[in-house]
């Protein structure tokens, strides 16, 4: 079971992807697991065959629990496979492709997701496909309730409703950020750098650049400065790094953390992987995917504990400035206000100027204002050429 | 399409966007991101999917006549030559 946050203690599968027998690569879906914050897309990180599931959907193990075990390739297979777990067996998984929300929702709704085509990249299927069916189906007699019969295929029994379930999870969810929050605070000496940024030629370029893109292809600000960050931690590495045990252990990659609000409430801060190599058209398109996904609650296991640094932005809405709290492991966080056109002295001439303050949190067991004042310097640098992020 | 249809329309899109939200209960004429908690992601989304279903290409410039429900209906109904209702 993997750790996917700071305060996560334990998590609970939800169902297999994969069967013993079945080959699986670096990268693949293997199993999905809920969690306080999420339900996710557990990842393997090694080529092989799986030989034997460990654990059963329902079970909520610690993190560290070993859930699988993986032949790798080229290896010998395991001389004496272990019995299987006691208990009932694990239903036979399903290769039906949908969301981990979509799944859950359908087994509520009793909606057989084998009946559906999804509307998600890849004909996944979305939890709206799951409510659309629901929706369309004829409502059940009200009969008197049957005689409980076995289902009559191997599918996943359906988990009958429990009622608040959604405030559950926001319940979950808020423990979870109140954990990892309160660590931080605690563990983590903050100190806060901010800077006004002028975005004007920032602005400027991507309104060109966009009135060139098809629609789909259209690039948000945000992404400017998403890129902005990753490229500035080159020149600043130790702010890109995680506090282990005592000391901090620098990141030879950029996992940018995105902080992404949630509708229902809460947050998730998930991982644009290797963001300083990224073309803005690919990080656009991994952003756009992501805000998708932890929308619709089917994040990868990866993205939750690989970010080595975060960024938090309000948008066009929201206040002018934010003082965010480190994620920890991380050691640092930069904060986005919302972008407003104020007054600016440029060149000897006031201005209009659309203006955004950047504010870094950082952790001073590893780096000093200096440090952090040369991060800010380099993001503003890096937005007055927007052409060359 | 008439403006009811295209009000059905761009209401059912809003729902495919955000699946979290009751299209039934959009009001007319309050600001989209306000009422429902769109952030600029969505908002592209919501112009993606009218480019692609309605094949209406709407130019950044335009976005500020699209911040309410009644605003985004009359904006579709001028570029599609929708009669008014």
């Amino acid at each position: 079971m993997p750790a996917l946050g700071a305060d996560m203690s334990a998590g609970r599968l939800i169902a297999w992807r994969k069967q013993p027998g079945d080959a699986v690569a670096r990268g693949d879906i293997i199993a999905e697991v809920h969690t306080d914050k999420a339900d996710i897309e557990v990842e393997v990180f090694t080529s092989g065959v799986v030989e034997q599931l460990l654990v059963e959907p329902g079970q909520q193990v610690p993190i560290g629990t070993p859930l699988a075990l993986i032949r790798e390739n080229g290896a010998a297979p395991a001389p004496a496979p272990a019995p299987a777990p006691s208990g009932t067996p694990a239903p036979a998984a399903t290769h039906v492709l949908a969301s981990p929300s979509a799944k859950q929702l359908a087994a509520e709704l009793g909606v057989d997701l084998g009946s559906l085509a999804g509307s998600g990249p890849g004909g996944r299927i979305q939890r709206r496909d799951v409510e659309q069916a629901a929706a369309a189906a004829p409502a059940a007699p009200p009969t008197p309730a049957p005689a409980p019969t076995p289902a009559p295929s191997a599918a996943p029994a359906a988990r009958a409703p429990e009622p608040g379930e959604a405030e559950d999870r926001q319940a979950g969810m808020r423990r979870a950020i109140a954990a990892a929050m309160t660590r931080s605070k605690r563990e983590a000496p903050h100190f806060y750098l901010g800077e006004t940024l002028d975005l004007s030629r920032a602005v400027a370029w991507l309104a060109q650049e966009n009135l060139r893109r098809p629609v789909p292809d259209r690039l948000l600000h945000g992404v400017l400065l998403l890129k902005a960050v990753a490229l500035a931690l080159r020149e600043v590495p130790e702010l890109n790094a995680t506090w282990q045990g005592e000391e901090a252990i620098r990141s030879d990659s950029v996992q940018l953390g995105v902080a992404i609000f949630l509708r229902g409430g809460g947050l998730v801060a998930p991982a644009i992987h290797d963001a300083d190599t990224l073309e803005l058209d690919e990080l656009m398109r991994a952003f756009r995917d992501l805000v998708g996904r932890a929308r619709s609650w089917s994040l990868r296991s990866s993205e939750l504990s690989d970010p080595t640094i975060t960024v938090t932005s309000l948008g066009e809405r929201g206040a002018e400035s934010v003082l965010p709290v480190i994620f920890p492991p991380q050691v640092a966080i930069v904060g986005f206000g919302r972008l407003v056109e104020r007054p600016w002295i440029s060149a000897g001439q006031i201005l209009p100027c659309p203006l955004v303050q950047a504010t870094l949190a950082a952790d001073h067991r590893v780096t000093d204002g200096h440090r952090a004042g040369a991060f800010l310097t380099t993001l503003q640098r890096l937005l007055e050429e927007p052409e060359n992020l | 399409m008439t403006t009811d249809e295209l009000r059905d329309t761009v209401l059912r899109m809003l729902g495919e966007i955000a699946p979290e939200i009751d299209p039934g209960a959009v009001k007319p004429d309050v600001d989209f991101r306000e009422q429902l908690d769109l952030d600029s992601m969505d908002f592209l989304n919501f112009v993606i999917a009218v480019d692609q279903e309605l094949h209406v290409e709407i130019a950044e410039a335009d976005y500020p006549r699209l911040s309410t429900l009644d605003g985004f209906v009359a904006y579709l109904g001028e570029r599609l030559g929708t009669p008014a209702a």
